[in-house]
């Protein structure tokens, strides 16, 4: 069947054209200037704009906000959901990822509707609490997962050892299950830099997330900076999932 | 006493989750315009768009079709470009398969607004024409990949030695394929399809950096566009409980039949 190796290349040309390509161009454009010569400014504009830069801090800010939440809220759901104790049924965590499949904007907006029904201003709280409505399906899924396919006799037998459940829950189960919460990680906190249109709703314009000023500069012609922004938001990317994939290799290691 | 406390906690939450959904709901059925205020109970809105007439906003279910047509033509390529991708990856050693695997995980990687902005670059940079075609290529560039991811397991799984038999006993390679390796993968490929379909239905910022300004539509595109005009056409309220209730129920039947089909099945082997 080695000959069947070359039915990968007609994927290969096109990952190249649409996948490689298109960020090449990105870096391309970041570093040139309106008429194609190489400059460093649209980078350096970026540390000495005010405006994008507390947009950033907001953002990334938020974003960790947000994943601090999903985690305290979706790590004990996901845990119930697994424990056969608590839950027989998967139709559960069928009804947890469900919202997933609805528009995210007309969810958002409806929430955003709720929020003023009920007389509460839109601002940062309505903010945070709009994302973490978006984003705990993505961290309660691969936490189930992990929990789920874990084998519950690890557990067992620390409490047989003499550990406290308490005790059992925090040195065997939690470790066992971090490759879960990095994958949701990884699905809640760029994303949440990301959004744009999500956070304008949510605050009625009063807030904007880096993602929204990427796309007003590409919206605006901004081309050039525009891609400046996207870069940076590229080495991030780079950044974080470099991280998690240590730790996840690193809890590997522990067991 | 601790069971009562997590299933009160589960509730809490899909309760609080399910909110925003039951509110859109609930407002589907009373016509005033404004989202939120209860005019009466009343049909009017789901008439409106099943008979397609609605007051003014007639481009929703242009917006609809459109979304409905790029998801199965993006997730039908897809499927065949990433099913034939994974034959050729699978067969693949060494660097060489490393090196397309972290190419097929980059679309995945990337939030939505970068595959958006790169792909815009492209198209720019091409000098091709944003529309149609090139919001079907940038939804087939994200959804492939979970193809390939789908149905590289089923050939993990499968038995090379069954395809090889095949050959000997006389069929030819395209008979081989269609007859034996096809049925083989054909779970991966149906999986690897829906996600595809859901991605691309579900899509907003990859469509909205390659739609061009011809005025093409989706539905995101459209409830986008219409929140930042102000109000929110009406006729989008029944239509998303039309779409939960059929995603709903289509999931509940589906998990369903599996979890009595896995019941069966432990009763068998017992």
């Amino acid at each position: 069947m080695s000959k069947r190796s070359s039915w990968s290349i007609p994927y290969v040309v096109f990952l190249v054209l649409f996948v490689v390509l298109p960020l090449v161009l990105v870096l391309m454009y970041a570093f040139q200037d309106g008429t194609g010569h190489f400059t460093l400014k649209n980078i350096g504009k970026f540390f000495t704009d005010k405006d994008a830069l507390s947009t950033f801090a907001v953002s990334v800010e938020v974003a960790l906000e947000n994943t601090a939440i999903c985690i305290l809220l979706g790590y004990p759901a996901a845990w119930i959901l697994s424990n056969k104790k608590y839950n027989r049924s998967a139709v559960t965590i069928i009804l947890f990822i469900m919202p997933m499949w609805i528009n995210a904007l007309m969810r958002t907006l409806a929430t955003a509707q709720l929020f003023t029904m009920l007389g509460i201003s839109l601002g940062k709280g309505t903010l945070l609490f709009g994302m973490v409505y978006d984003y705990l399906p993505f961290m309660i899924y691969p936490i189930y997962n992990v929990l789920n396919k874990m084998d519950k006799s690890y557990a067992e037998a620390a409490v047989d050892l003499g550990a406290t459940p308490w005790k059992a829950f925090w040195k065997v189960t939690v470790p066992l299950s971090m490759p879960g919460v990095m994958s949701g990680v990884l699905m809640v906190f760029m994303p949440t830099v990301s959004t744009f249109a999500i956070s304008e709703f949510l605050t009625n314009n009063k807030i904007k997330l880096f993602g929204t000023i990427i796309q007003e500069n590409i919206n605006s012609s901004a081309w050039n900076y525009g891609a400046a922004l996207a870069f940076i938001m590229l080495i991030i990317i780079g950044l974080t999932s470099l991280l998690s994939k240590d730790k996840e290799q690193a809890e590997g290691a522990l067991i | 006493m601790k069971k009562i406390l997590a299933k009160v906690y589960i509730w809490i939450l899909l309760i609080i989750l399910y909110a925003p959904l039951v509110f859109i709901a609930v407002c589907s059925f009373t016509e005033s315009r404004v989202l939120g205020s209860w005019s009466g109970f009343s049909f009017k809105l789901y008439q409106n768009l099943l008979t397609g007439i609605m007051p003014g906003e007639a481009s929703l279910i242009d917006a609809v079709d459109n979304t409905l047509f790029i998801a199965l033509i993006s997730a039908v390529l897809s499927t065949l470009l990433g099913t034939v991708a994974a034959i050729g990856i699978y067969n693949l050693k060494g660097k060489y398969r490393k090196a397309v695997l972290f190419a097929n995980n980059i679309p995945m990687i990337n939030p939505d607004i970068i595959t958006g902005v790169s792909l815009f670059l492209l198209f720019v940079f091409l000098h091709f024409s944003q529309g149609m075609v090139t919001v079907i290529l940038a939804h087939v560039t994200f959804g492939t990949p979970y193809v390939v991811l789908s149905v590289m397991p089923r050939l993990q799984q499968m038995n090379p030695n069954i395809y090889e038999a095949a050959l000997d006993l006389g069929a030819t390679p395209f008979q081989a394929l269609r007859k034996v390796l096809i049925p083989e993968l054909r779970p991966g490929m149906a999986s690897g399809f829906i996600l595809a379909f859901t991605m691309s239905l579900d899509d907003f910022a990859v469509t909205f950096f390659t739609r061009g300004t011809v005025g093409l539509d989706t539905l995101s595109t459209y409830i986008y566009t219409d929140a930042r005009k102000g109000g929110l056409t009406p006729e989008l309220r029944p239509l998303m409980t039309i779409i939960f209730l059929v995603i709903l129920v289509l999931l509940l039947v589906i998990n369903i039949r599996k979890e009595k089909q896995a019941k069966k099945l432990q009763y068998i082997k017992k």
